[in-house]
């Protein structure tokens, strides 16, 4: 039987398996809604920002894994997606955005709502696609699946012009997929993984830091079980965190420029590094001249491109994290090179050392409430087995320095771009993933407002979501830079016409709570916890906190600020 | 370094687009870049020129590689391979030097493939140099118009680049 192209992309979307697709309609979409007005099987959340959709299905392949699926007509329908899009990019999350387009005789002509969707997006996707021929358009969504979620995955547009999506043809939905110029690796070159094995059993001090990569190729159990194999400490990126369980005495905690001391340190001290799926950013080096200075470094990535792109790197291997783990333990296990724990005491009792700085470590008696307090309150009354969203700033920070993950796609957050105003909307992504778990939306009073909106697409699907927001009066992450770097001048930094986050959530139709002392947080996250309602908690926190450590512009892994009272205590440790 | 690289890529429309995005997104430098279907009408073969320190080059074959319609690509310079490029150049002809152009012309084994009282129009294919040469001694008249097709490169013998 013929349909329409329409038709066509909804029994697509279901053959590929898809639950949830989040969108927003117009006038080139039109035709594809009437489609799924017709049938049950996919199900359409109505976001009140096409920013939203996007972050609401990255929330949601990030927790489960999944593609995200996007619908949005075309224009402004497509231009508020970037920002969604991008940072789905930088974290390498699989989605698919399917864009209207106009009519393809109106395509050129500056049509209403036209935009060159292709070529705006070109450089935030992994790939994009228009279709101008309805027989094209099955096996088009094929590929756009098969490329998002395959290899190291990314998003994919798929934009439709309007007469495409009336147009009929027979609909076969491709079983199997084979492109000519495009087939990722997954197995790693077995010499190369034998080399790298004996080089770790011979390191003196190992170190292995494991990334988002671990996440995305679900290999967080053989990272664990080559981690604890080998006994070296381990560190996860940002985006890593969850992958290595928090509560393992191996794990030494995150890096980077907000990383535990005892993680940067040992950073800069290691003798012989694996980098598992991570990709050596920016905010993970440092300064590239300080960084690793004594390392042999082994770096294993799906992306070829991703090695020795800002460091060199000694060991390359290209294959899926998953894999070359399997064949790292495999090779231990079949009599290959073995790990000494004798070769490495020292460098645990040195670690040890740097460890016992508590360099997470603030002031608990204070009467202003502090951020860090909110977030181990969070973590110790949802047994750390929460999904915990976040948006961008200093709250980030906390939350990933003290929610203990002890499994993967919990944390939710976006590393690469940095997007204020991802936190909700991802939220509500997760919470339709895992109706019946705790989900929290870790935020800041400014991140908040970038998405507020999406508070009401929560109460028209019922999503409970704990938002908690850590109400500094200040866009804090950028309070502290100019306190540090700009000699406290506070440029735009404050703003001064905040609304009453209480009564704004309770106009959405949430429960609203505002929390001002330290002997509050349990009970108010108590009840929230509790409710079967969304809960907007606006804590309001200590103004002056700031996150430690801190790595500074041009600084490396061992030139951390510490906090003051950390600080003199790592220095007598030093010298002790 | 001065490197020519070769590319096959799907004959898609954008496609020489996400190859000049890349250039421009991640500040390499394009010298030049050709490219026209192949013999197979599904497949463009793209030649491009650039230059970079090692690291450089090296992250401009894996991005190139990376892009999902590049099917596949090779340094001709890692090996023998022959450069050519196609040149059109309009000069002044008259007086002395219209003689002179002409001798020039066949010198450098190029045609003459326009004539007017005043103005030679004229083909020129070679490497890179041979043409620069060309130019240079073109000076003893006045040069009207260059036009200059970047570079086609193929593998010496054996070396091939296709599917
Ligand atoms: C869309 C966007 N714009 C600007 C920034 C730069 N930025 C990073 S953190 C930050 C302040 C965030 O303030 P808030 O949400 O209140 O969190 P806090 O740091 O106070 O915890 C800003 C403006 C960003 N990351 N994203």
């Amino acid at each position: 039987m013929e349909l329409t192209g329409a038709d066509i992309i909804v029994r697509c979307l279901r053959d590929e398996g898809i639950e949830y697709i989040f969108g927003y309609p117009g006038g080139a979409a039109l035709h594809i809604y009437d489609a799924l007005y017709k049938q049950e099987d996919v199900k359409h959340v109505l976001v009140r920002h096409e920013q939203g959709a996007t972050h609401a299905a990255d929330g949601y392949a990030r927790a489960t894994g999944k593609p995200g699926v996007v619908l949005v007509t075309s224009g402004p329908g497509v231009t508020n997606t970037i920002t969604g899009i991008a940072t789905a990019y930088m974290d390498s999350i699989p989605m698919v955005v399917i864009s209207a387009q106009v009519p393809t005789h109106l395509i050129g002509d500056d049509a209403f709502q036209e935009v060159d969707a292709v070529g705006i997006t070109r450089p935030c996707v992994k790939h994009n696609f228009l279709v101008k021929d309805v027989r094209d358009l099955a096996s088009t969504i094929k590929k756009a699946f098969y490329i998002a979620a395959s290899g190291r995955p990314g998003p994919v547009v798929v934009d439709v012009p309007k007469d495409v999506t009336a147009n009929k043809t027979e609909y076969i939905y491709p079983q199997n997929l084979v492109m000519r110029s495009y087939s990722p690796v997954t197995k790693g070159h077995p010499k190369q993984i034998r080399r790298a094995v004996g080089l770790l059993c011979e390191a003196k001090r190992p170190m292995i830091y494991s990334g988002g990569g671990i996440v995305l190729s679900e290999s967080s159990d053989k990272l664990t079980e080559f981690v604890r194999l080998m006994g070296f400490p381990c560190t996860n990126t940002l985006m890593g965190l969850g992958a290595f369980p928090a509560s393992d005495p191996l794990f030494v905690g995150m890096l980077g420029m907000h990383g535990t001391y005892e993680a940067n340190m040992a950073m800069h001290e290691c003798d012989v590094l694996l980098a598992l799926g991570a990709r050596f950013d920016d905010r993970i080096t440092g300064e590239l001249k300080k960084f690793c200075p004594h390392a042999t470094i082994i770096h294993v990535d799906i992306d070829p491109s991703s090695i020795g792109k800002n460091v060199p790197v000694e060991i390359p291997i290209v294959g899926d994290a998953g894999v070359v783990l399997q064949d790292m333990i495999r090779t231990v296990k079949n009599g290959g090179p073995q790990p000494n724990p004798d070769n490495i005491a020292d460098w645990w009792k040195q670690i040890e050392v740097w460890r016992s700085v508590d360099s997470l470590s603030f002031d608990r008696d204070s009467d202003l409430i502090k951020p860090q307090l909110v977030i181990e309150k969070l973590c110790e009354l949802t047994g750390g087995d929460a999904f915990v969203t976040s948006d961008v700033g200093q709250h980030q920070m906390w939350a990933a320095q003290h929610y203990k993950f002890d499994v993967p796609r919990r944390w939710i957050n976006s590393g690469g771009l940095g997007t204020m105003g991802f936190g909700l909307p991802a939220a509500m992504g997760v919470q339709l993933a895992h109706p019946d778990s705790t989900v929290a939306c870790v935020t800041g009073e400014a991140s908040i407002i970038m998405c507020i909106q999406e508070l009401s697409t929560c109460k028209q699907y019922d999503l409970p979501i704990k938002v908690i927001n850590l109400n500094n009066r200040y866009m804090g992450m950028v309070r502290q830079w100019q306190e540090f770097f700009y000699d406290r001048r506070y440029s735009h930094s404050y703003m001064d016409a905040l609304p009453d986050f209480v009564a704004l959530a309770e106009s959405f139709g949430h429960l609203g709570v505002r929390v001002e002392k330290p002997g509050d947080v349990d009970g108010a996250l108590r009840d929230a916890l509790k409710s079967d309602r969304l809960v907007f908690m606006d804590f309001i926190t200590d103004q002056t906190e700031n996150v430690y450590p801190m790595i500074a512009a041009g600084k490396g892994h061992h030139e951390m600020h510490l906090n003051p009272g950390t600080g003199e205590k790592a220095q007598e440790r030093e010298l002790a | 370094m001065r490197r020519v690289i070769s590319i096959l890529l799907e004959n898609e429309a954008g496609a020489l687009s996400r190859v000049a995005g890349l250039f421009s997104a991640r500040g390499y430098n394009i010298e030049s870049l050709t490219v026209a279907p192949t013999d197979d009408p599904t497949l463009s073969r793209m030649t491009l020129v650039t230059s970079g320190s090692d690291a450089i080059l090296e992250q401009i074959t894996k991005q190139l590689n990376k892009l999902v319609d590049v099917v596949k690509l090779m340094d001709l310079t890692d090996g023998g391979h022959i450069q050519r490029e196609l040149m059109l150049v309009k000069v002044q002809a008259v007086g002395a030097s219209r003689e002179e152009v002409k001798r020039l012309v066949d010198i450098f084994r190029g045609h003459i493939i326009d004539v007017t009282e005043s103005v030679y129009t004229i083909e020129m294919t070679g490497d890179s140099e041979k043409l620069d040469a060309f130019l240079e001694a073109l000076q003893v008249t006045e040069i009207i118009e260059v036009v200059r097709s970047g570079i086609s490169g193929i593998g010496r013998g054996e070396r091939a680049l296709h599917v």
